[in-house]
């Protein structure tokens, strides 16, 4: 059995707002191996950003990881000293934000950010860096890098901005690669220029990679096992096949049913979930998606379903009571061995 | 009613009217400005020349590399940004001709759907009053007629009226781009500028927002030109498409024709990159785009996509192909059989 590079167990975040505490992931588990990809989907606000900030240890003044753990190599994340996750962030672990302004610093320019980066981490001079530095920006797609590199961010357009982030933290050829909608505001030939190059570096380096996005073509492209998180939870896992042939969670059918396709015709009605997610202060009982569920039962209002394996599937997880059946058989099989 | 929906495919049957909107040589140059006394030294050739017509009811779509100018245009033609150069008419008016107060009763006719609706909306005005401003400024109705008229329209969009007492910042993501979509319509506009609507929302509220604009578009006979990356969204959305590169447009077709055949080399190979919902066909033969997206400071010589074409032939690098003028329209001296 390999060791997995990262493993998070119940891993639950909170912040204190002026209303009181928020819990916006309540429970999330997952592990993933070097040179493995998982990739997270879920509807907007369900606390993708902040599995991963958390991660990151990156929640700022009012976030804090309530419960749960989060080991990388071993080391458990949630225990270090600030001096010790700055060791971790950059070397071992690196983050492409979803809204790149947050992570570029606007009073320097572009070269002064990445130059400074890669000399923490490797041992080069200022002008090597510099040069693997354009070497990076020319491999996300940036035209003029020679001149690129000596702007402020603000110069740039969005989607550039998004390219240099990308850069930055590829150059330093992180063990974990954590890519939170990585190419959102990407057009699609850029896009695929740059999930290539996400995985040579996972070919190359063994790099495991978690990848957040909306966009299910960029999760089929990539992953090799998807996490559907619904309201802060975990309420499926399976590899990727698995999951786009055989979906489980009324959640993640609902989601598959909403993909336009290609071969979707025009005079079809997409189909969509009904209904908005609940918000965090007001949660319904029971399981979290019961209010939009079309297979509801009368279970499903009061008990809070668990994160179950399948027993046909090793690994494809679901939390639903429809499947409460071939989840106890599985647990008997289990005991009996 | 699926008649009616197939009448609308025939693609023949729209032109055979007027245009509702007709883009003649249209340009938009930024000028770009170096040192403390802002010199300027050149300009971006955001939108470099492009013509081309949109009928009523129909939608046409807008899709190409991110910078190739398509915001610009959208701006351009609701009169946000004045051109550089060229002319849009509108039912067959020209916009420049104008006066003030008949540019400004004509703009009520063209309404613009940004791609962020939150920057967009004023953070400190209640949905209700942010509704309620359109009316009241221009049309001659009072208070309480505007209040019925945005209550019918927040039925219209999915919200309700009791959402009126809310802010911007109290709406789910998709509940906002709802509520760009209301303040869009509310005074009966013929054209909407849909600009990357759904690109930042996850597949089952793209879904939801891709079905309310083709029911308003079937009840209001709208006419709608629409941006976008997704290339999914944009064949389930359009009935024609315009491909663009470098501020110009290469290839135009019904979006039927675009998909089975792509003629122009980019349109092939942005088809070729849409990464397919299905894990099947990941890792499939992609055509792989050579070099750096040219800067639109600086465009390549000749045909701009050029120094990118897998194609391209001595003649490319001198001589700018002219799109051709028949219906399926392509600009390239060696199109794709
Ligand atoms: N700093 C914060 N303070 C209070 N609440 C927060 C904070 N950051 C995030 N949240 C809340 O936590 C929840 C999860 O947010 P998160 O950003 O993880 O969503 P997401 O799944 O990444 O969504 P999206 O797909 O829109 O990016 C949301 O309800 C959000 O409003
Ligand atoms: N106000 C401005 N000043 C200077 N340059 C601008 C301005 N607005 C746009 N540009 C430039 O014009 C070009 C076209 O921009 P535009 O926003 O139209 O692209 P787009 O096709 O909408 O791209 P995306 O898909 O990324 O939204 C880009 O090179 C951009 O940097
Ligand atoms: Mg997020
Ligand atoms: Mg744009």
């Amino acid at each position: 059995m390999t060791q997995s590079l990262l493993k998070v167990e119940h891993l639950q975040t909170a912040f204190r707002t002026g209303k009181g505490e928020v819990v916006s992931v309540e429970d999330v588990s997952f592990q993933l191996n070097a040179g493995q990809t998982i990739g997270i989907v879920g509807e907007s606000g369900c606390g993708k950003s902040v599995t991963s900030l958390s991660i990151m240890r990156l929640l700022g003044q009012t976030g804090y990881i309530k419960k749960g753990t989060i080991s990388l190599n071993g080391k458990d994340l949630t225990k270090l000293t600030e001096t010790e996750l700055r060791d971790v962030r950059g070397n071992e672990a690196a983050m492409i934000f979803q809204e790149p302004m947050t992570s570029l610093n606007p009073v320097f320019t572009i070269g002064n950010q990445m130059i400074e980066m890669i000399q923490l981490h490797m041992m080069i001079s200022k002008k090597e860096a510099k040069q693997y530095a354009i070497q990076m920006l020319q491999k996300v797609g940036i035209p003029r890098a020679e001149e690129v590199i000596n702007e402020y961010p603000h110069k740039l357009s969005g989607g550039m901005r998004q390219r240099v982030m990308i850069a930055m933290a590829l150059s330093c050829k992180p063990k974990l690669l954590i890519a939170d909608e990585p190419t959102t505001a990407l057009d699609v030939t850029i896009q695929a220029q740059i999930l290539e190059l996400m995985k040579t570096l996972r070919d190359e380096s063994n790099t495991a990679i978690m990848i957040i996005s909306h966009d299910l073509g960029v999760i089929a492209e990539m992953a090799d096992t998807v996490l559907v998180m619904y309201a802060g939870e975990v309420v499926e896992e399976a590899d990727v096949f698995t999951l786009f042939d055989e979906p489980k969670h009324p959640y993640t059918l609902g989601l598959m049913k909403s993909i336009p396709h290609l071969e979707t015709e025009s005079e079809e009605r997409l189909a969509s979930i009904p209904g908005t997610v609940p918000t965090l202060q007001n949660m319904p009982s029971g399981c979290r998606f019961h209010t939009r569920c079309p297979y509801v039962m009368e279970q499903c209002l009061k008990e809070k379903p668990k994160l179950q394996g399948l027993d046909e599937k090793m690994g494809h997880q679901v939390r639903c009571w429809l499947y409460e059946e071939e989840q106890k058989s599985e647990n008997r099989e289990e005991a009996v061995l | 009613m699926n008649e009616t929906s197939v009448l609308v495919k025939d693609h023949d049957s729209f032109q055979e009217q007027q245009p509702i909107l007709r883009v003649e040589g249209l340009k938009k140059y930024f000028p770009i400005k170096k040192g403390i006394i802002s010199k300027t030294v050149g300009s971006v050739k955001a939108v470099d020349g492009l013509d081309f017509s949109v009928y009523p009811g129909e939608t046409l779509a807008l899709v190409g590399e991110s910078g190739c100018g398509k915001s610009t245009t959208g701006r351009a033609i609701v009169q946000l940004d004045k051109q550089t150069e060229g002319t849009v008419f509108f039912e067959g008016e020209n916009l420049s001709n104008l006066s003030n107060a008949a540019l400004r009763k004509t703009r009520t006719q063209m309404q613009i759907i940004f791609q962020d609706p939150f920057s967009s909306l004023n953070p400190r005005m209640r949905i209700g009053d942010l509704l309620a401003e359109p009316l009241l400024t221009h049309q001659k109705i009072s208070r309480k007629e505007a209040v019925e008229k945005v209550d019918d329209i927040l039925k219209i969009v999915g919200l309700t009226p009791s959402h009126k007492s809310r802010y911007p910042h109290e709406f789910s993501g998709g509940q906002r781009q709802r509520i760009g979509i209301a303040r869009a319509i509310i005074l009966n506009p013929k054209l909407i500028v849909c600009d990357e609507p759904v690109s930042a929302l996850d597949v089952s509220i793209q879904a939801q927002i891709l079905n309310l604009l083709k029911d308003l578009q079937k009840e209001f006979q709208l006419t709608y030109i629409f941006i976008g990356h997704g290339l999914g969204a944009v064949k389930y959305i359009s009935d024609r498409i315009a491909v663009m590169y470098l501020g110009r447009i290469v290839e135009l077709g019904t979006t039927e024709e675009i998909f089975k055949s792509p003629r122009h080399p980019y349109t092939q190979i942005l088809l070729n990159a849409y990464p397919i919902p299905n894990p099947h066909l990941r890792g499939r033969e992609r055509i792989v785009v050579k070099g750096d997206v040219p800067s639109p400071a600086n465009p390549p010589s000749g045909c701009s996509f050029h120094t990118r074409c897998p194609y391209a032939q001595e003649v490319c690098k001198q001589v700018s192909p002219v799109l051709t003028e028949e219906k399926r329209s392509v600009a390239c001296h060696f199109p794709l059989a």
